[in-house]
């Protein structure tokens, strides 16, 4: 079974959004369900802090052993970090997808945009599990 | 066709293993098969390179040859020159058909009294159908064991130490591409290859499906071999090189061009294929298969289109990310000018062009094969 926090929020191409505890910026990662359905990460292209991105737009790569997939912005709003261990520790992802997996911290443009995510139960029907 | 549905998937005598296992099950060659175990295909890879690690492979073909003209039959059939395999010993070929071009890869063993041929699951059929047109002009059998058969692959620096443990028979003298049957975890009549597609030292086993759940539970019974599913198998041969019909060989190419020129000998008599083989060694080929790597992170995959000397000159026919090496590894055909080792190529990856640059196989080098 896969791990679905209950304090995040989720996207159907598999995205979480977690707070970070300052205001208005959230972290941005694949889910548990995601990492085990692409199997192990390779390779994560990520984008450069400051760069803008509206809801939905693609944001960077994942690429795993057997599969590449796009990354889709959840929400809108500009990059005010990136994880670079994921550089050297793609597997990460794969380890602790809502830990130290976590891909780019975003800085939000329009906060009511989260009332379009999933919640946790919602994300669960959504998997099928 | 058949769909891919898992209604009409073969299984394998080890399935129920696979599940309990928890392994990721795809649809592969008609077949239901493990492409990887929870641990994850790298994880499954490094075993392989480092100690051992189990493969299930019995979804491959056998067929069986026998009557006075077993050899001549099987040496009209495929390129290697079979009369000069001896009693115990195997080696790699091909099936070509009348354009020269190949319909499958295969492995030709030598019995006393008979051969078995090693073919691809995904060509069983048409294999079979294919040599089956020659068969009347000798005094030959062919029989197809397919089903009758499983086939376990334990590969790694280790895997002799570890079948030591489960067997009498001397593996220390059966030499690389050599076999003997004998009993293997208390199961006879085991035909013990020292064969693989991984570049690692290890044994194929060939033996009776009914006891297939028995050997692989003695084998990783004592937790030192890891179940290997094909993910890894993929990326095992990758890295030595080793072409996978289907991907890097097909009825679109010949041996000369897929590089198995090798495998194939002109001065043996006749074979199937031989004829155009002949004209084109005298020709020249015009591609050729050659592996290449990149300093990129992003990674060529199979199906990535590819430029030399900025014309479009094919497609990438296998590429990962290599596990031992930490590159990019991948193989594809280029026109012979641009088939040297040292030739920039380009590889299209989601848009972007990206250099590559042909090296001669295997990637990787430090395999434990003997």
């Amino acid at each position: 079974m896969a791990e679905i926090p209950s304090d995040l929020l989720y996207t159907e191409d598999h995205e979480y959004v977690k707070d970070t505890g300052e205001t208005d910026v959230v972290a941005i990662g694949i889910t548990d369900y995601a990492q085990g359905e692409l199997g192990d990460v390779v390779y994560i292209e990520l984008p450069k802090v400051g760069a803008s991105f509206g809801a939905h737009d693609v944001f960077g790569t994942v690429e795993a052993v057997k599969a590449v997939s796009e990354l889709f912005s959840p929400l809108s709003g500009e990059v005010v970090a990136i994880n670079d261990r994921l550089d050297k520790e793609p597997a990460l992802v794969n380890s602790d997808p809502y830990g130290a997996g976590w891909m780019i911290k975003l800085r939000l443009r329009a906060t009511d945009e989260r009332d379009s995510l999933l919640g946790p139960d919602e994300y669960r029907k959504h998997i099928g599990q | 066709m058949a769909s891919d549905s898992t209604a009409t998937l073969k299984r394998t005598a080890l399935h129920s293993i696979h599940t309990a296992l928890g392994a990721k099950l795809v649809p592969f060659a008609g077949f239901e098969m493990p492409v990887q175990y929870p641990t994850g295909i790298t994880a499954e890879h490094n075993a392989v390179r480092s100690g051992a690690g189990l493969f299930d492979v019995s979804h491959m073909g056998e067929f069986i040859v026998r009557g006075p003209q077993a050899v001549d039959f099987v040496s009209y059939v495929t390129t290697n020159d079979v009369a000069k395999l001896a009693v115990g010993q195997v080696h790699y070929s091909t099936i070509l058909n009348e354009r020269g071009t190949i319909e499958d890869d295969c492995l030709v063993y030598r019995f006393a009294d008979h051969l078995m041929i090693v073919v691809n699951a995904s060509n069983i059929r048409k294999d079979f159908d294919h040599i089956s047109k020659y068969l009347p002009r000798f005094d030959a059998t062919l029989e197809d064991v397919s089903d009758d058969v499983a086939l376990l692959a334990l590969q790694g620096p280790k895997a002799q130490q570890i079948l030591a443990r489960h067997t009498d028979v001397d593996l220390e003298s059966i030499g690389y591409y050599h076999f003997t049957v004998g009993t293997v975890a208390g199961v006879k009549d085991v035909i013990v290859s020292r064969t693989g597609y991984t570049g690692e030292d290890g044994f194929e086993l060939y033996f009776d499906p009914a006891r297939a759940e028995h050997v692989w539970r003695e084998l990783t019974a004592k937790g030192d071999v890891t179940p290997a599913g094909l993910g890894c198998r993929d990326s095992l041969r990758l890295e030595m090189g080793m072409a996978l019909y289907g991907n890097d060989i097909d009825d679109t190419v010949t041996p000369l061009e897929a590089n198995l020129q090798w495998l194939v000998k002109l001065a043996k008599g006749d074979f199937v294929g031989r004829e155009v083989l002949q004209a084109q060694k005298e020709r020249g080929v015009p591609k050729k298969l050659v592996g290449f790597t990149s300093g990129e992170r992003a990674f060529p995959r199979h199906g990535y289109p590819v430029f030399y000397e900025n014309a479009a000159s094919g497609v990438v026919t296998s590429g990962t990310m290599s596990p031992s090496l930490g590159t990019p590894i991948g193989m594809c055909y280029v026109p012979t000018a641009g088939a040297k080792e040292g030739s920039t190529l380009e590889v299209e990856i989601r848009g972007k062009r990206v250099p590559a640059t042909v090296v001669k196989p295997p990637f990787y080098k430090h395999a434990s094969h003997r």
